[in-house]
């Protein structure tokens, strides 16, 4: 590992310790080698400055500001009193990684239906080798250029995988929540997930990102989920993270024919993150739904950076990002979307819109289409603003006072993307958590308009 | 009721107002009457307290205390009601949240308990019964998608749930058909009372068909140039606003 590339990791080893469990005998050795392309590519792509047009609005002086040590045991021992869930009420079923340690304490799985695991990457490991092989590093071919993918390779600590086998309708949501903080100085953790739904198979799962009291610490996740054909996943990620936490994600997606990958991104929290997200759209008939939305204050920054790539005919996607900015805080959208020569009949839509609370808020949106077939629909838009003062009037001319106005005008400039969820209990779940990022809580999220 | 004193107003350093005296007892419905541009808009706006507005001399007093000190949504609490001109959309948030927080809100100010969720509802019905609204127009959320007719009707039910003790009522019939007017006006005549009032703001003489007004001031160039009876509204029907704009030269 270069050195002088990362001053911010204390007493690293050079690789991640073995995912697999001792009693399986170690890692195997097209892991070992893995791990080595990983450092190697690193290495030679270095930490990303801004000079990259990629990481031009993203800074990581947060992360050179801190020294990170590798998580132990202990630090996946941190008291845990509530367990954390995006729906509390019901039981889901739900693995729970405490500083990147999975808690089989506090997880349980005994009621998917049969053929669907929902593990550690290390159980997966031990139970079938081969299927690991096959899925790990699969789908991130286009993401070579990717420093903090190899990073995470190189240094896998942890993670899940969700497999849902041909045909199994999974019907409720499974949880999959990673727990962060409460450590004696700051830690770094390297998650890697696979979520593969077969063909014909149908699931919802959440990511459920929570962070617990102060202090830094440093999640670097990479995540490959394969949506075959006829499939469908929801896939609902919820970033909670403390506020002085780090948490950059790669995900790698690939949609089969007539599949549907239908995400929501809500982030809530964290000093700085940076959500990377790649799909391609494989198969004729394909959707994808990508959208999200960020509520960010103090001096949080938060980027989302994601490509689409239609390769076929005849394949729809919609993207709609909404962000909320106050105080220093700062957000990044870059949205491109690639339509490869014959995907004639692709239908695009991409919106980023954000409402800034402060003068000191800033965005940085773009949006680029690359288009090389002719017969194409792909509209995109990007605006940003302030709280309408009309609106702000009206309100308060009719007695509501103004902090309980603006929270109002806030969560109406949300709804839009709110209605892009389909599942009404999910929706009423993530507005509860934007009703309560908001200076005073106000209302009933049931009592708000839903499509 | 109100008692506008030598009330002078600017915007962006150009004097609108220049000076209105206007007395508003409780019981009474007063028609500003007026062309384009002659400041009724300013009027209602700062009897409502919108920014942008600064106040540079004269007094506006309302149940005796100075209304331009205080916050828009202290003015409402206090009895305040403004019908705007133009009703603002509000994507997401329903008619119903909004009316129940707004009314919620001026009772906590006026150290009121709060209404649950069933009282309100059961108060909500009644007052849309009244007013021959469908409950459908509660369920949509505020304004999004209502046509001219319902954006205006939509302001007279806030009116009625909210029952102020002075309205002002901004061009109200801008953009209304004839039987959108008359349901408009029919709401508002429904809510009259010995102790409120209202001050109906209008360009046209026949809304004062529907709402017929104790006093009719004709406001142009930021003066009150002539108060009367509801016979002055006819008489400016017929005339026009010419002979205003001749006095003013």
């Amino acid at each position: 590992m270069a050195a002088n590339e990362l001053a911010f990791f204390e007493q690293f080893p050079r690789l991640g310790p073995a995912l697999a469990l001792p009693s399986a005998g170690g890692d195997p050795a097209w892991l070992a080698t893995q791990r080595e392309h990983g450092l190697t590519r690193f290495g030679a792509l270095g930490l990303p400055t801004r000079r990259l047009e990629s990481w031009r609005y993203t800074p990581l002086k947060p992360l050179e500001d801190t020294r990170y040590r590798p998580v132990t045991a202990e630090d996946g021992m941190a008291p845990v009193d509530l367990v954390p869930s995006l729906l509390p009420n019901d039981y889901l079923p739900r693995l729970v990684f405490v500083n990147g340690r999975l808690r089989p304490e506090l997880s349980r799985t005994e009621r998917l239906p049969e053929g669907v695991h929902l593990e550690s990457i290390g159980a997966a490991l031990a139970r079938d080798p081969d299927w690991v092989s096959r899925h790990l590093g699969a789908l991130t071919a286009d993401s070579d250029d990717k420093a903090f993918l190899h990073l995470n390779t190189a240094m896998m600590d942890c993670g899940f995988v969700f497999h849902v086998p041909r045909g199994v309708v999974v019907e409720t949501p499974v949880e999959v929540v990673f727990v962060g903080g409460l450590t004696d100085g700051p830690v770094a953790y390297f998650p890697r997930n696979l979520v593969v739904i077969e063909e014909g198979a149908q699931a919802a799962l959440i990511k459920y990102h929570v962070g617990q009291g102060v202090g830094p610490y440093l999640a670097t996740a990479a995540t490959e989920i394969q949506v075959a054909d006829a499939a469908i996943l929801r896939h609902t990620k919820v970033q909670a993270e403390s506020i002085d936490a780090t948490h950059l994600a790669t995900v790698n997606v690939r949609v089969g024919r007539d599949a549907t990958y239908d995400s929501f991104s809500l982030a809530i929290g964290g000093r700085l993150s940076r959500s990377e997200v790649s799909v391609r759209i494989e198969g004729e008939g394909g959707h994808v739904g990508l959208n999200g939305a960020y509520l960010m204050r103090g001096r949080e920054h938060c980027d989302n950076t994601t490509r689409i790539d239609h390769c076929v005919p005849h394949t729809t996607a919609r993207e709609v990002f909404k962000g909320v900015l106050d105080d220093e805080a700062r957000a990044v959208f870059q949205g491109k979307i690639v339509v490869h020569k014959d995907a004639q009949k692709t239908d695009g839509f991409q919106l980023s819109k954000a409402l800034l609370l402060s003068t000191g808020a800033e965005i940085d949106a773009k949006p680029e289409l690359e288009i090389y077939a002719d017969d194409v629909k792909c509209a995109h838009g990007a605006t940003m603003g302030q709280l309408d003062a009309a609106a702000l009037f009206y309100l308060r001319s009719r007695g509501i006072p103004e902090a309980l106005a603006r929270n109002m005008l806030v969560q109406s400039f949300l709804a839009e993307v709110l209605e892009e969820i389909k599942d009404p209990t999910i929706a009423a779940a993530l507005l509860n958590k934007i009703v309560h990022w908001l200076p005073a809580q106000c209302f009933l999220a049931d009592e708000w308009v839903t499509p | 009721m109100l008692e506008i004193h030598d009330l002078h107003v600017s915007v962006d350093g150009t004097e609108i107002l220049k000076g209105i005296n206007l007395v508003v007892n409780a019981g009474e419905v007063h028609a500003i009457m007026g062309p384009n541009g002659s400041g009724k808009s300013t009027l209602a706006h700062i009897i409502a307290g919108r920014d942008g507005y600064e106040v540079t001399g004269g007094r506006v007093v309302y149940k005796g205390e100075d209304l331009t000190a205080l916050e828009p949504e202290d003015r409402a609490a206090k009895g305040v009601f403004l019908a705007f001109q133009y009703p603002v959309e509000i994507p997401g948030v329903a008619n119903t949240t909004f009316l129940k927080e707004a009314i919620n809100a001026q009772r906590r100010f006026n150290g009121k308990d709060e209404l649950d969720a069933m009282a309100f509802m059961k108060m909500l019905r009644a007052k849309t019964k009244e007013l021959g609204m469908s409950d459908d127009m509660l369920k949509r959320a505020v304004n999004v998608g209502f046509s001219g007719g319902e954006k205006k009707r939509n302001e007279v039910l806030q009116m009625a749930v909210l029952e102020p003790s002075l309205a002002v009522l901004d061009e109200t019939d801008s953009g209304l058909d004839i039987d959108a007017l008359k349901i408009v006006a029919d709401g508002v005549n429904s809510l009259r009372r010995p102790d409120n009032a209202a001050i109906v703001i209008t360009h046209y003489q026949r809304l004062l068909d529907h709402i017929v007004p104790d006093h009719v001031h004709v406001l142009a160039h930021g003066r009150i140039q002539r108060s009367g009876g509801k016979e002055l509204a006819l008489e400016l029907e017929a005339k026009g606003y010419a002979q205003f704009a001749e006095e003013a030269a």
